[in-house]
């Protein structure tokens, strides 16, 4: 598959997404049960994401500087860091280990 | 703009979209480590425009490359579903004509339906909806343009520890999610059930077979409030 088909299906699919709330009766998604699955969904997507972004490396789970770089992540969520000073620490934390020869 | 509840509104969109148009730096420089162009990663974020479907795409190719594609479009368009709750949320306060509806639809995100939602007059929620929408919109595809071309100049992913702050994005953006007990089980299922599958099937795939545990979990209503919506 051409990246540019990738970029631009996946692109027009998520505008759909956006367009079909205007769309649909409002009755279908204020039933509890497919507004919790939507919810939930997003939840399981991103606790998924972060494990293979983590842990995944060549079809394998390897553990390497990811690991204390997303460590020191999650601490600095809870204490209520902004997200781009999570992201830039997670980077440096890696950065810094892997210079250092260490957990390449 | 005498009205306190436009004000307060204008205020709220303003201090989010000024925020969260941040992040588009970092979007911007790991969609560029995952092998898009700059040009396809403005793509990205002038149609996409979706924080979550958009690092999850990204995520997906730079596991898996263009083989993946099928894996990446279904992430993000899995991750793009919540969308269409907002815009259901959005529809009778957006109200006008289907025109205005149209232009409404796009900037339809977490955050522009945060703000509106949260304000205590109609007036209040329109403004906040347009204004969030418009300076995250703006500001998410000029920062998204810079960190794109700072990827450009950084090269090496890992040397720089980018692939580690992708990991870091999709827990910022998980966190705020995990505030009961069963988000946190869905999380937790979809963690190991995604590490066990890593070895086992094609890249982009554990993440799918994940959201199953979200569609089990969410139609049981397992460790679900009785009266959650």
């Amino acid at each position: 598959m051409n990246i540019w088909t990738v970029i631009l299906l996946a692109s027009l699919i998520v505008m759909l997404l956006k367009l079909v709330g205007y769309l649909v009766p409002p009755s279908f998604m204020e039933r509890p049960t497919p507004s919790r699955v939507a919810n939930l969904l997003t939840v399981a997507l991103l606790a998924a994401l972060v494990v293979t972004q983590t842990l995944e490396r060549e079809h394998d789970i390897v553990l390497d500087a990811r690991v204390p770089a997303v460590g020191v992540a999650a601490v600095l969520l809870v204490l209520r860091a902004p997200f781009i000073v999570v992201v830039l620490s997670a980077a440096v934390v890696a950065a810094v280990l892997r210079l250092l020869g260490w957990m390449s | 703009m005498a009205d306190p509840d436009t004000s307060a509104a204008v205020r709220a969109g303003l201090a989010v979209g000024l925020a969260v148009a941040a992040y588009g730096v970092s979007f911007g420089a790991l969609a560029v480590a995952s092998g898009l162009d700059v040009w396809q990663t403005c793509v990205l974020s002038l149609f996409m425009f979706s924080g979550g479907s958009q690092f999850a795409l990204i995520g997906v190719l730079a596991s898996g490359g263009a083989a993946a594609g099928p894996a990446a479009i279904t992430s993000a368009a899995l991750l793009g579903v919540r969308n269409s709750l907002y815009s259901m949320r959005m529809s009778p306060i957006i109200g006008g004509p289907w025109w205005r509806k149209l232009l409404a639809a796009q900037w339809t995100i977490d955050e522009s339906t945060a703000v509106s939602t949260a304000q205590p007059t109609l007036r209040g929620q329109k403004t906040g909806f347009w204004v969030t929408g418009a300076v995250i919109y703006v500001g998410w595809n000029l920062t998204t343009f810079l960190g794109a071309l700072l990827g450009d100049l950084v090269g090496d992913v890992r040397q720089y520890g980018l692939d580690a702050a992708a990991a870091a994005a999709f827990l910022g953006l998980l966190w705020p999610r995990l505030r009961a007990r069963q988000p946190i089980a869905v999380a937790a299922g979809a963690a190991v059930v995604a590490a066990l599958l890593v070895p086992v099937l094609p890249p982009g795939l554990p993440v799918l077979a994940a959201a199953l545990v979200a569609v089990v979990v969410g139609i049981t209503n397992w460790l679900g409030a009785k009266a959650a919506a």
